[in-house]
């Protein structure tokens, strides 16, 4: 009996504009790192709110700031968010990320402290976000067609067991929710080097393959300009090596294990651009696992699977992200990070049809309120992604 | 017992799975995409998922796992020795 069918439901809030989530975030968005203070204030004195600091946004310029509102406006338009109050230093960038969500029909209001100061801005914001949370807190969940979840991926502290089974498990997973019509994404750009030809192999049009190749091409350029060794400690990490990943192409092999043996790639997409259709999306991204998981929520996933070998330990600030493992020391040694235990693929315990639909078990737990294991330990990682120096 | 697994026959590498391999271990290995097994003696000591080479290899010979080129062998290796980053590079970087 499959877990997912056209037929399976979860409980999600349905959003202004029709999109589901899976969580009820009233978020306090700070649009520079001057606005950090405030933001922290306000959801301090509101209970109920949760205030998202980061180190950047001032003197940025070109494609690196059009990244940056993306990345902010992006996770404002979440559905995992119900509310936004966004604070800035000025009116007008603030009012920018304002806009910017206000197209989703969800409640948003900005602040800017120039010429208030951080106190009056406190008071304003902490008046806004009051009657956000209490607005939010009575929205219910209703029942909604498993085809309307959102789902991306990254591996992170791989090892070898990643590829041999925790990726594949992933991979099963996809190729369940790939016809139910689900939006999904992977990326992950200098990871895939080695294994290029087989991705652009499994991309449904010549089209989405140049896109892809353009993508791909680009970062290694990028690569190429700055490198000063063969990477080595870097893409692979420390953490991959002592597990036992030798190159980038090995590592390669098992990330692309991810992406199933059935899905096509149906699209390409730029850092934090939000996907048109259904089917798998290929974002051009970091392999950073906080950098990463930030560009899928500001795109609009709702929830991210997680594989790890060693032992990645991030969460993100508004998506629930879901850790699974088939590394037997790690699942040990780690056990409160781990949400899904696949090391029994590897001792021919379980199959991989098997480990599929205990990720998809969860998944659906997830859905419907469980925290995952990053969520229960405070992990909210919210990582910028840069893509050159301020001016 | 599982001691270490591969994905496709042709293979030269395959995966430990387990704790506790050191030399003179006789291991017993799954191939995944097959559902076969194989023997290998484990020539040195091997942590858990690192890898063992399956055939001697020379100074050039590519390496391969999934079916698929993953490096190029940069110090000469035996089968049943630990094979990582001492005997094998990218060929990418």
């Amino acid at each position: 009996m499959a877990i997912v069918s056209n037929s399976t439901t979860f409980l999600g809030y349905r959003r202004e504009n029709g999109r589901v989530g899976v969580r009820n975030h009233v978020i306090i968005l700070p649009l520079d790192d001057l606005s950090n203070a405030s933001a922290e204030a306000v959801a301090h004195n509101i209970k109920g709110t949760m205030a998202i600091p980061h180190p950047y946004g001032r003197l940025q310029f070109g494609a690196d700031l059009d990244l940056h509102f993306r990345t902010l406006i992006g996770a404002g338009c979440n559905p995992n968010v119900a509310a936004v109050v966004v604070i800035g230093i000025e009116d007008s960038w603030t009012k920018k990320v304002v806009d910017g969500i206000a197209k989703t029909g969800k409640p948003v209001i900005g602040f800017g402290i120039e010429g208030h100061g951080d106190h009056e801005t406190i008071m304003k914001a902490s008046k806004a976000a009051r009657e956000y949370v209490q607005w939010a807190s009575e929205k219910q969940r209703e029942e909604c067609g498993v085809g309307e979840l959102w789902v991306s991926t990254k591996c992170g502290e791989s090892d070898t067991t990643s590829g041999c089974g925790a990726n594949p498990t992933v991979g099963n997973a996809f190729d369940k929710l790939h016809p139910l019509g689900n939006y999904l994404c992977f990326g992950e750009t200098s990871e895939i080097t080695g294994g290029e030809k087989i991705v652009a192999e499994r991309c449904a049009t010549t089209e989405v393959r140049d896109q892809f190749m353009f993508m791909f091409n680009r970062y290694q350029d990028m690569i190429n300009r700055h490198k000063t060794s063969d990477l080595s400690d870097s893409q692979p990490t420390k953490g991959n090596i002592a597990g036992g990943l030798t190159t980038i192409e090995e590592k390669a092999l098992g990330n692309i294990q991810k992406i199933g043996k059935k899905c096509t790639v149906d699209g390409v997409i730029d850092k934090a651009e939000m996907p048109t259709h259904p089917g798998l999306w290929f974002m051009d991204s970091s392999s950073a696992a906080a950098e990463m998981v930030t560009l899928c929520a500001a795109s609009g996933y709702a929830v991210h699977f997680f594989p790890t070998g060693q032992g990645n330990v991030i969460g993100n600030a508004i998506v629930p992200v879901i850790k699974i493992c088939s590394n037997p020391r790690t699942v040990r040694l780690m056990s409160e990070h781990i949400d899904v235990d696949t090391s029994g693929l590897l001792q021919r315990e379980i199959n991989l049809d098997q480990a599929g639909d205990k990720l998809l078990e969860c998944m659906l737990r997830t859905a419907n309120g469980r925290f995952t294991a990053a969520e229960a330990l405070g992990h909210r990682e919210f990582v910028m992604t840069r893509l050159f120096e301020s001016a | 017992m599982i001691h270490f697994v591969l994905h496709d026959a042709h293979d030269t590498v395959a995966v430990v799975v387990v704790e506790g391999v050191t030399a003179g271990t006789d291991m017993t290995g799954w191939i995944m995409d097959e559902d076969k097994t194989i023997n290998v003696q484990a020539k040195q000591d091997i942590p858990i998922g690192h890898k063992v080479a399956l055939k001697d290899m020379a100074v050039g010979d590519t390496v391969l796992k999934y079916g698929i080129d993953m490096g190029k062998v940069v110090a000469p290796i035996k089968a049943g020795e630990h094979a990582h980053v001492q005997n094998i590079k990218t060929k990418r970087w």
